[in-house]
């Protein structure tokens, strides 16, 4: 890595041309917010399956529910930093709102027909 | 004639057209998952039992590592790319493409592990269960004759099958079976029951975009860097597209961990 702090192959600084919002990319700092965004994964991921292995008095129903609460904050942190929703354009936004609003349709079609399902489905 | 857009932000959107492409892609792909996990939920409350611990969660944890490590690995090649650096770009693009393989790696092997995997109900009503040893030489189900051997375990009550972590210490033992006294012998594949055909149907079309996207990254490690040296700021631009399709790959794969390893 610390060859990355010196210079490009042309000896130009390590920062280069502008992001798609003008700010110029600097690959030091890159490299510390991946590290930090690994270091949320990890913990995230540990979190999760320490929640799984809670004691049976915890019902399952509870203990998924908080794994997923980690899981979507874990999401977050990759969606937000890595593919840099966290500041993106209008454009991007407007789409993924369309996407939300059908997504969550999806699911409540779904949770709205819980118990109009035929059961004993296992074999 | 030249493609309009391919660098330059498109005025009225603000981004260039391959960005805004990929993105309704990826909303596409959200649609297509998003099925595919409403079905989950479906089966799994319509089901009279749900089977615990019959993945293997190092395996599970593992490939999480992998791929956080290989979303990591992209998104420093683009940032290589940014800074005019193609030498950190190759590395880190390789980096990606043998992380991408490792993923698969381990989903191979989890995959066999289910295939080699059986329950076998037993005419006495008992059921045995484990990885497969070894088929006798004349073991035949059909005309039953011969054995098969499992590493495993014989229980009375199949229930005991489904809720892997609540039991403690399960001795398991080399355990030979005549064929003759063989009612049903099936292997853990998808049609064994509706966990593992949910299980290989997610994991299954997540590991062809894997797959998609390693022959991508493939192609823009090797052929498809030549673009570099006439254009850099476009292939920029392809290696940023191709990031984005990997991270939402990442993204599935946060959600497919804890539903069907850990719950």
């Amino acid at each position: 890595m610390s060859e990355l702090k010196a210079t490009t192959q042309t000896g130009a600084p390590m920062t280069g041309g502008p992001d798609s919002h003008g700010h110029p990319v600097d690959l030091n700092n890159y490299i510390r917010t991946c590290a930090y965004v690994f270091a949320s994964v990890l913990c995230a991921t540990a979190l999760m399956i320490w929640i799984s292995f809670l004691p049976e008095h915890y019902t399952w129903a509870l203990k998924v529910g908080l794994i997923l609460v980690v899981a979507c904050g874990n999401a977050f942190v990759v969606a937000g930093f890595l593919m840099h929703l966290i500041s993106e354009k209008k454009m991007i936004y407007t789409l993924l709102a369309f996407t939300v609003f059908f997504f969550a349709g999806l699911m409540g079609l779904t949770l709205y027909a819980l118990q109009d399902f035929p059961t004993g489905t296992t074999h | 004639m030249e493609i309009p857009y391919t660098v330059q932000p498109r005025p009225d959107t603000g981004i260039y057209n391959a960005k805004v492409g990929i993105w309704l892609f990826l909303a596409s792909e959200v649609m297509l998952f998003g099925g595919l996990f409403s079905g989950y939920v479906l089966l799994r409350v319509g089901a009279d039992q749900w089977p615990h611990g019959w993945l293997d969660v190092r395996f599970g944890t593992l490939n999480t590592i992998i791929l956080a490590l290989s979303a990591i690995t992209t998104l420093l090649a683009w940032a290589a790319c940014k800074v005019g650096h193609f030498g950190k770009f190759k590395f880190f693009h390789a980096c990606t493409l043998l992380l991408a393989l490792s993923f698969l790696s381990v989903k191979m092997y989890e995959y066999h592990d289910k295939w080699i995997h059986y329950e076998i109900k037993l005419a006495d009503g008992t059921f045995a269960d484990g990885h497969l040893v070894e088929k006798s030489a004349d073991f035949d189900l059909a005309q039953k004759t011969g054995t098969v051997t499992l590493h495993g375990r014989i229980v009375k009550d199949e229930t005991l099958l489904y809720d892997l972590r609540s039991q403690k210490n399960i001795e398991l033992k080399e355990v030979t079976v005549n064929a003759s006294d063989i009612v049903k012998m099936e292997n853990y594949g998808p049609w064994h029951n509706t966990f593992l055909a949910i299980y290989f149907t997610l994991t299954g079309l997540h590991a062809l975009h894997i797959l998609g996207g390693s022959i991508v990254i493939g192609y823009l490690w090797g052929p498809g860097s030549k673009m570099w040296k006439k254009d850099p700021e476009r292939f920029t631009n392809r290696i940023e597209v191709s990031g984005l399709f990997w991270h939402f790959v990442d993204l599935v794969w946060i959600f497919l961990f804890p539903v069907l390893y850990l719950t």
